[in-house]
């Protein structure tokens, strides 16, 4: 639909109406959402790089100008005095002592051992998230039955996902609680005589321990996903397939499966995504600890190093919102590449 | 409830006489107030509350805005507060805590407030806390000992007295872990309770002076002197002393270790001593010792962290925060608000009462006497702060796992070239 | 039908399989199961280290959720969650039915490349815009009110509600928009009359996942609020926690509370919840 249809009779509207109508219509319609778009999402980005070329410690100091006979210049050589003395008043503006240091954020994150570690266990949070998909592929086959309750049923495996990463996090920490009668966990396993075991608590396990905890919604959303899938899976292929003889895991493969790749692709990006964004989960249930940011991610390092208790390095933090903004945009890209094929297809 | 009523009246007529001193020209403070604390466990808060209360009693003309966050989160969300300029007054802590803040100009310099207030003489023991680039910073509002809390009825059963050297702890702590316990419960999921234990290892190993210097980054964390106090706090974690999965608790989940008897003693600062209580145990069956000697030729120096209030640079409303300071550090409130049945902590104006507490007795004893090494605020206030940071985490990591101290000493050394 | 429907199977197979359907939903749920059961338990049974035994003074039913209710800042931060979230649900899906409409309807230069901005806009980690936003809402005077977590929330969910929406009208018969103009209806009224009586389905699915993503949203509260005056739930839980630490079964009461508008959201708009969840699962 580019031009107007010429040969539609024309009675009730000049054409040069209609056209310009239909031209500037579709900016109009846009431009409410891309001014809040640019505000806060298309600006930021920007200015997180220029960020990332400062040292600074997030704060902004308060602005004095002289009245009375002061100036400027003996307001700010009062410093915090300059409150106090009623020669000066606050401009209502504030002074942001940054220091431009180049690129010498990203040279120090080379060299930061907790960097390097945190992006080790982004790594891992990748790798073993994709456990989701056959997970939840498992779930919805053993699931795809029509029987008494079954919507119920659904709704139930399905519905952890709704709840929030924080309640996750909690009701996983309280399921992996030490000590051989406080966690269900430990409970359990003393059942059959093995552990306790403190998941969380040791440097070498406290990362899967909170990987296990994200697999669960995680799972849960590729379920529904292949759950819906298989409702639209062709009857007649399965069925010609069936009298050539194929079962079990060889139909799978190559009957089913390949019917099932738009729901595959979709649980590909939403796990990727929930991976690199494992902030939540991290804070709630070890904090990034135990000893030196064990379990941190990039996500959570950033914050950890900006804005934390003892977090003062705001320059800092947005060079590791750029590395983590710059390995999302190799995945983002691959993803509008596929889009595009589809729109041109 | 009487008599608080009664100090009530005391404070309220002692607040009208201070502000008077504050203002020598005689006009009273008025116009809106905006405090911002971090009181938000309930005794705090009550305490809070009602100085509040009373404060307005005194000035009618002051409308004070409380606004009383989580403890935890004012941590982070003091930035945004000072900066946004939406408070006249906040909480805060002393010593190096303050440091941000005062560095970017956002806590306001009350040196003359000191010396006209009289706080150089009531407050001077706590002077130097809040003294920073030849600038006074705030007023604290209380302060508190910290040292070993224990089960004096254990102790007896095992016939153990409470140790005052090394040798006696060690040998204490055999005979408890003999008997299936623990010596100390601990959690230090947050990390800072870490800290305080190294305080005492290494204020009784190298003395305050060291530690002080640690603190301020002029010695190597490879220094054999460091060493020497991860020695000592090794030997106690070999042979059993902590409870197991401490990196897991709060230091709140490690007290039922000490009321079900599964360990005997608890290295913490006084607010311990209310949940103790709580949870059932009675004043027979808790005792309290000071951290003991290591080396007999160190002045035992010791932890006593103040909590404060400051003025924000940005105030609009200097006069009536000043006033509500000085009424915060007068001698009647705070005798009043750290009294047993408020905080039960320790006031900081010399001229106070300390209420007629077994713990804070003790305490008030062995700061005013036994505390000739130093009085040290604590490691994550008297370290700069990302040093406190990765320093406490060392400190977790090396409590989990004593072999890696020598990869955490290299770690906390790059961390000191870097930070300071 | 793929697996092979139950019914053809052997009768042992049947039962079988509803025996193993329970039992499975049990083992798949535990971990929440375990909460529940604290969140009925006594106080002293965790300060005594009972944390799975049948409770000394027997169970507490609601008293513990009675305490949430009455003695906590809970009901406050379910309300500030409640504030948050109804505005920006229709904030967002308002925007985006008209950048949806926009992209979806117009060719024009530049058409693909605003929509792949939004898309990409959407994945983008958060933490790139931390700072800024931060300061931003900072100086608009608006950090630590609902307003604005609000205004973030509402920007960053038209990216993800634009691409919804966007390949949501694709689908639309185009027909009827062409006898509209034909007709000479105004673009406005076209999209007003004609495009969004046939958005319902997708405005539904829209308003519930963005209800619940937003509901759940624990960063960006963390970064843009602090008090209980304007703290959601997911942020004032970990208040609430350092409130009662250690009190499990004040705890666990909380988080069940804090878990209950999504959960209840879920269960009641199942149907678009699920549809708009696995659009494009589907050729």
């Amino acid at each position: 639909m580019t031009t107007v249809m010429t040969d539609t009779p024309i009675d009730s509207k000049p054409p040069r109406r209609v056209v310009s109508q239909q031209t500037i219509a579709p900016w109009l319609f846009l431009l409410p959402a891309f001014l809040f778009f640019a505000t806060y999402v298309l600006y930021p980005i920007v200015q997180s790089f220029y960020i990332s070329t400062f040292e600074w410690n997030g704060l902004y100091s308060p602005q004095y100008r002289g009245v009375d006979g002061f100036t400027d210049q003996q307001c700010l050589e009062l410093g915090n005095r300059a409150g106090r003395e009623p020669g000066c008043e606050l401009t209502g503006d504030t002074v942001w002592n940054a220091e431009y240091v180049g690129m010498e954020n990203y040279r120090n994150l080379y060299t930061d051992p907790f960097f390097w570690t945190s992006l080790k266990n982004n790594v891992i949070w990748l790798v073993l998230y994709f456990l989701a998909i056959p997970a939840g592929l498992m779930i919805s086959l053993f699931l795809n039955q029509k029987v008494v309750g079954m919507r119920l049923y659904k709704s139930l495996f399905f519905f952890p996902f709704v709840l929030s990463q924080v309640v996750v996090g909690l009701v996983f920490s309280w399921f992996m609680l030490p000590g051989a009668d406080e966690g269900l966990l430990n409970v359990i396993l003393g059942w059959f005589g093995a552990g306790p075991v403190n998941i969380l608590g040791n440097a070498d396990t406290a990362t899967y321990g909170i990987i296990a905890a994200g697999l669960w919604p995680q799972t849960a959303y590729c379920m529904i996903l292949y759950l819906t899938g298989l409702n639209a899976v062709d009857p007649e292929q399965i069925e010609a397939a069936r009298l050539d003889g194929a079962k079990g895991p060889k139909m799978l493969w190559y009957v089913v499966l390949p019917q099932l790749w738009p729901a595959t692709f979709i649980a590909i990006v939403v796990t990727v995504i929930g991976a690199l964004r494992s902030f939540d989960l991290i804070t709630i249930m070890t904090n990034g600890g135990p000893g030196f940011y064990n379990t941190s991610v990039l996500a959570f390092y950033m914050y950890d190093v900006a804005l934390s208790e003892f977090g003062f390095r705001m320059g800092y933090g947005s060079a590791i919102a750029v590395i983590l903004f710059l390995i999302m945009m190799v995945y983002i890209a691959g993803f509008l590449w596929k889009m595009w094929r589809d729109e041109k297809g | 409830m009487r008599s608080i009523f009664k100090t009530g009246a005391a404070a309220l007529a002692a607040a009208t006489m201070l502000t008077g001193v504050a203002h020598a020209d005689g006009h009273s403070v008025s116009g809106p107030l905006r405090i911002f604390s971090d009181m938000s466990n309930p005794a705090p808060r009550a305490v809070m509350e009602d100085m509040v209360a009373r404060f307005t009693e005194a000035n009618p003309e002051v409308e004070v805005e409380l606004v009383i966050t989580d403890r935890e989160a004012w941590k982070t969300q003091i930035r945004n507060v000072l900066q946004s300029g939406t408070a006249d007054v906040v909480n805060w802590y002393a010593g190096n805590r303050m440091a941000p803040y005062v560095d970017a100009g956002l806590f306001m310099d009350i040196s003359d407030l000191w010396e006209e207030g009289g706080l150089t003489e009531t407050l001077a023991s706590t002077q130097g806390s809040m003294t920073m680039d030849d600038g006074i910073w705030g007023v604290p509002y209380t302060y508190y000992q910290w040292g070993v809390y224990y089960r004096e009825d254990i102790f007896e059963e095992l016939g153990l007295e409470a140790p005052t050297t090394w040798e006696e702890e060690l040998a204490n702590c055999e005979v408890i872990v003999e008997s299936g316990r623990a010596c100390y419960t601990i959690g230090t999921q947050f990390l800072w309770t870490a800290g305080g234990w190294f305080d005492y290892l290494n204020m009784r190993t190298n003395g305050y002076d060291f530690h002080m210097a640690l603190t301020a980054g002029e010695v190597e964390w490879t220094d054999p002197r460091v060493r020497a106090t991860f020695e000592n706090w090794q030997t106690l974690i070999e042979m059993g002393a902590f409870i197991d999965d401490h990196q897991s608790y709060s230091w709140q989940e490690a007290l039922p270790f000490m009321v079900n008897g599964e360990a005997t003693a608890y290295l913490m600062g006084n607010f311990a001593v209310a949940p103790l209580r709580e949870a059932g145990l009675s004043d027979d069956q808790l005792g309290f010792y000071q951290f003991p000697q290591i080396d007999p030729s160190i002045e035992p120096g010791e932890d006593a962290p103040t909590d404060t209030f400051h003025i924000a640079a940005n105030a609009e409303n200097v006069e009536a925060a000043e006033a509500f300071l000085l009424f915060v550090a007068s001698a009647e409130n705070q005798t009043l608000i750290n009294n047993g049945d408020n905080l039960g902590q320790l006031p900081v104006n010399a001229n106070s009462q300390v209420d007629d507490d077994e713990f804070l007795n003790a305490g008030f004893d062995m700061l005013s006497n036994n505390a000739t090494g130093g009085i040290a605020q604590f490691f994550d206030r008297d370290a700069p702060a990302e040093m406190a940071q990765v320093a406490m985490q060392g400190f977790q990591q090396f409590m989990v796992d004593p072999s890696t101290l020598d990869q955490v000493l290299m770690i906390l050394e790059q961390a000191r070239s870097r930070i300071y | 039908m793929f697996p092979r429907p139950i019914e053809q199977a052997s009768p042992a197979m049947r039962i079988g399989y509803q025996m193993l359907l329970p039992f499975m939903l049990l083992v798949w749920l535990i971990p929440l199961l375990a909460v529940m059961w604290f969140s009925v338990k006594s106080g002293d049974d965790f300060t005594q280290g009972n944390y799975w035994g049948w409770s000394r003074e027997g169970l507490q039913g609601f008293a513990n959720y009675w305490m949430v209710f009455t003695e906590s800042d809970m009901p406050r931060y379910l309300w500030n969650s409640v504030v948050i979230t109804v505005p920006t649900m229709l904030g967002a899906v308002a925007l985006s039915c008209m950048t949806g409409f926009a992209l979806g309807v117009y060719r024009f230069k530049g058409n693909l490349l605003i929509f792949f901005m939004f898309v990409a806009g959407n994945f983008v980690p958060f933490q790139i815009l931390m700072v800024p936003v931060r300061d931003l809402t900072d100086q608009m005077g608006l950090y630590d009110t609902r307003t604005g977590l609000i205004l973030f929330h509402i920007a960053f969910q038209t990216g993800f509600c634009t691409l919804f929406m966007r390949n949501f009208i694709r689908a639309l018969p185009r027909e009827l928009i062409e006898a509209a103009r034909v007709e000479g209806v105004s673009e406005y009224r076209i999209f007003w009359y004609v495009v969004l009586p046939l958005m319902r389905p997708a405005i539904a699915a829209l308003c519930v996942l963005i209800f619940t993503f937003v509901w759940n949203d624990f960063f960006w509260a963390v970064v843009l609020t602090q008090s209980p005056e304007s703290q959601p739930v997911t942020a004032g839980i970990t208040a609430f926690n350092s409130q009662f630490r250690a009190m499990y079964h004040l705890m666990s009461a909380g988080s069940i509370v804090a878990a209950i508008p999504p959960v209840a959201m879920f269960f009641l708009m199942q149907k678009h919840f699920i549809a708009g969840l696995t659009l494009g699962a589907v050729k």
